[in-house]
């Protein structure tokens, strides 16, 4: 789409909804957010700027394709999940750092699964949506 | 009793299905990971039945929430001996994809997702949640779709759009009935619902919502009137893919039928005459569609609906003899059934084509292949002592006792049509001549089996052979088999133990 401000606004939207997509991941916890709508503001954020250069010009920005995401999501979720077995407990309890770390907070494998998620989800939504729309850019 | 090691089987095929993800463009790795992680199932598997051969019945309460608040997986040997069941064939399937599905299809991920459907199913068999039952179906049933359209050629996109269709009817009602249920009784643990069931006093709303359940798995597991989806969908992708679909699918919703209805809604006298009918006009419809069809894969794929009935008719009876007749004709159909598909593949190796008009002539060309089809058909129609004959014996005693002579007379009946049509499909492929090349070389044979490397060919032959193997040993070794099949039968007719060990655990 050829528009000067749309342009001029993505270029400045980009960094500042991913930025907002992380703070939205991390408070997930306590307040509503987390990884699925975080994930799905970071991929909002790339697909605006694929809408103003092309996706051929959003996947440069990228060092791999957003494909690669889903494995490496799909594979953090599935270990924090799996991490308490090796404490004797069930599959899924939440295991927590005893002391809370300045500036960040507590830290727990909830935290890890949130992260995966929200790597599965930029992952997935980029697939998609980059999958259409360069077979329709490209006819 | 608590054991967090029950849920071990599920983990693997999920880290196999991630690892593979890893090496999307490498599909040799890929093969190797999905044989080594289905083998390490099996054996999970095997030492899950182990643990719990003795009665025991093992509890995983998953974050730590307890039992009637948060979710539980248990293994009961009903679970225990069909996700044992389910990953002999799993990995039969996965050796036979490996030489069996074309490499297009690996490079858009079929074993990644093969392995995510056996996590549904092995999800399914072990839950104890009725909501993450539904949830594990779910996982099923999105999974079969991507095995199904994998590849994307026209008749598969039709047969998935059917199967779509009804599946997503079938999870419909499925959910209905748990909001139904939910509202009723305000609890989605199997275990707490079996008291609480119980113990309602509106009946009528109950068996409402008893029939919700009945007919979205009995969609699910093609039972009449609503089959033929199967017999229209099962034809079109490869036949690796359907011997899982074949073997597993539908008796992952012969499971949960069975779970719901033991445990429960205990069928009433209406009911179990409404599970009869239904599974003689299974019995009936499977058999007379099977005899029309002239391509291997259809006419097995109307074999599965037939049988389906069989098994339905064991719990329609509801005693437990019957009960032990349905759960044996269940196990030994989940190994024969996925064997049937994987034959059908292989034939389609030797000859280019599963249509019946253009086979001929295997058993000159191949007489040890053949004799091996033939156990396996042997079994499947139950001659004795194979494995197909021993459940219907107690079907028939079950039958008889309880006086339901309609339901033993559909079951000869099916088994004679069973007989006729795989006599039929034996002369035709194995005994017949080859039909001449004649017609513009359009019925030439076309045998690409034998220019296969020896490796390649063991890949095809050997899950045939494992299979068939069990299916022999579930024939000449019924009674331990039987042994197995009883004790589940006596845990259904009693559901004590089950609700006491996951409600009052500590």
């Amino acid at each position: 789409m050829k528009s000067i401000i749309l342009k001029t606004a993505s270029t400045y939207l980009l960094p500042i909804l991913l930025l907002f997509s992380i703070f939205i991941l991390l408070r997930g916890h306590y307040y509503p957010g987390g990884g699925f709508v975080g994930g799905l503001i970071a991929a909002i954020a790339f697909v605006l700027h694929g809408f103003t250069y092309g996706v051929d010009g959003t996947l440069k920005l990228m060092p791999f394709h957003p494909g690669a995401l889903i494995p490496i999501g799909l594979g953090l979720a599935a270990m924090s999940m799996f991490l308490p077995v090796f404490f004797g407990k069930p599959v899924m309890s939440s295991l927590w750092l005893p002391m809370p770390i300045p500036v960040i907070g507590m830290i727990g494998t909830t935290l890890f699964f949130d992260i995966g998620v929200y790597l599965v989800v930029i992952g997935v939504v980029l697939t998609i949506l980059f999958s259409i729309s360069q077979y329709s850019e490209n006819g | 009793m608590i054991d967090n090691s029950i849920i071990l089987p599920l983990i693997v095929n999920l880290f196999a299905a991630i690892i593979q993800l890893f090496f999307w463009r490498k599909t040799v790795a890929q093969r190797i990971i999905s044989i080594a992680a289905c083998f390490i199932v099996m054996l999970l598997s095997a030492q899950l039945v182990g643990k719990v051969y003795n009665g025991d019945i093992l509890i995983m309460e998953a974050a730590n929430w307890k039992a009637p608040f948060g979710i539980v997986f248990v293994a009961d040997l009903f679970s225990s001996v069909l996700v044992l069941f389910s990953s002999l064939a799993g990995l039969a399937v996965s050796v036979f994809s490996a030489a069996g599905i074309g490499r297009a299809r690996m490079l858009y991920g079929y074993f990644p997702i093969f392995h995510f459907l056996m996590m549904g199913l092995i999800g399914a068999f072990l839950t104890g949640d009725i909501f993450n039952l539904y949830v594990w179906f779910e996982v099923i049933i999105i999974s079969s779709f991507v095995l199904m359209t994998l590849g994307g050629r026209k008749p598969q996109i039709e047969g998935a759009v059917k199967y779509m269709a009804m599946n997503i009817l079938a999870s419909t009602f499925f959910l209905t009935g748990i909001a139904v249920l939910y509202g009723v009784t305000g609890t989605l643990n199997m275990a707490d619902l079996s008291l609480k069931v119980a113990a309602h006093e509106n009946r009528n709303l109950i068996n409402i919502t008893a029939i919700f359940f009945i007919i979205g798995f009995g969609i699910k597991s093609a039972v009449f009137p609503l089959y033929f989806w199967l017999p229209s969908s099962y034809h079109t992708p490869p036949s690796a893919v359907v011997a899982a679909f074949g073997g597993l699918l539908t008796k992952v919703g012969l499971y949960a039928l069975f779970r719901v209805c033991t445990l429960i809604f205990i069928p009433d006298a209406f009911m179990q005459n409404l599970l009869i009918w239904l599974a003689i006009f299974t019995i009936l419809t499977g058999s007379f569609g099977a005899f029309i069809k002239r391509d291997i894969r259809k006419m097995f794929s109307y074999l599965i609906v037939c049988h389906i009935g069989f098994i339905l008719a064991g719990l329609g009876i509801f005693t437990e003899v019957a009960l032990v007749g349905a759960l044996l004709y269940l196990f030994h159909d989940i190994m024969v059934k996925t064997n049937m598909f994987l034959i059908a593949g292989l034939i389609r190796q030797l000859r280019g084509t599963m249509n019946m008009d253009k086979l001929g002539g295997l058993y000159t060309d191949y007489p040890k292949i053949s004799l091996l089809i033939a156990i396996v058909l042997f079994s499947l129609v139950g001659v004795p002592p194979l494995s197909g004959f021993w459940p219907k014996i107690y079907l028939f005693e079950a039958g008889f006792m309880s006086d339901r002579y309609l339901v033993v007379g559909a079951i000869i009946i099916g088994s004679f049509i069973t007989l006729y049509v795989i006599a039929k499909m034996w002369i035709d492929v194995f005994w017949k001549a080859p039909p001449a090349a004649a017609d513009g070389g359009e019925g030439a044979i076309v045998d690409k089996f034998k220019t296969f490397p020896l490796s390649k060919k063991a890949l095809l032959v050997s899950p045939i052979v494992l299979l068939a193997a069990i299916s022999l040993y579930m024939g000449l070794c019924t009674e331990n088999i039987a042994l197995a099949a009883k004790q589940i039968a006596a845990e259904m007719m009693d559901t004590a133990p089950y609700v006491e060990a996951v409600l009052k655990t500590h």
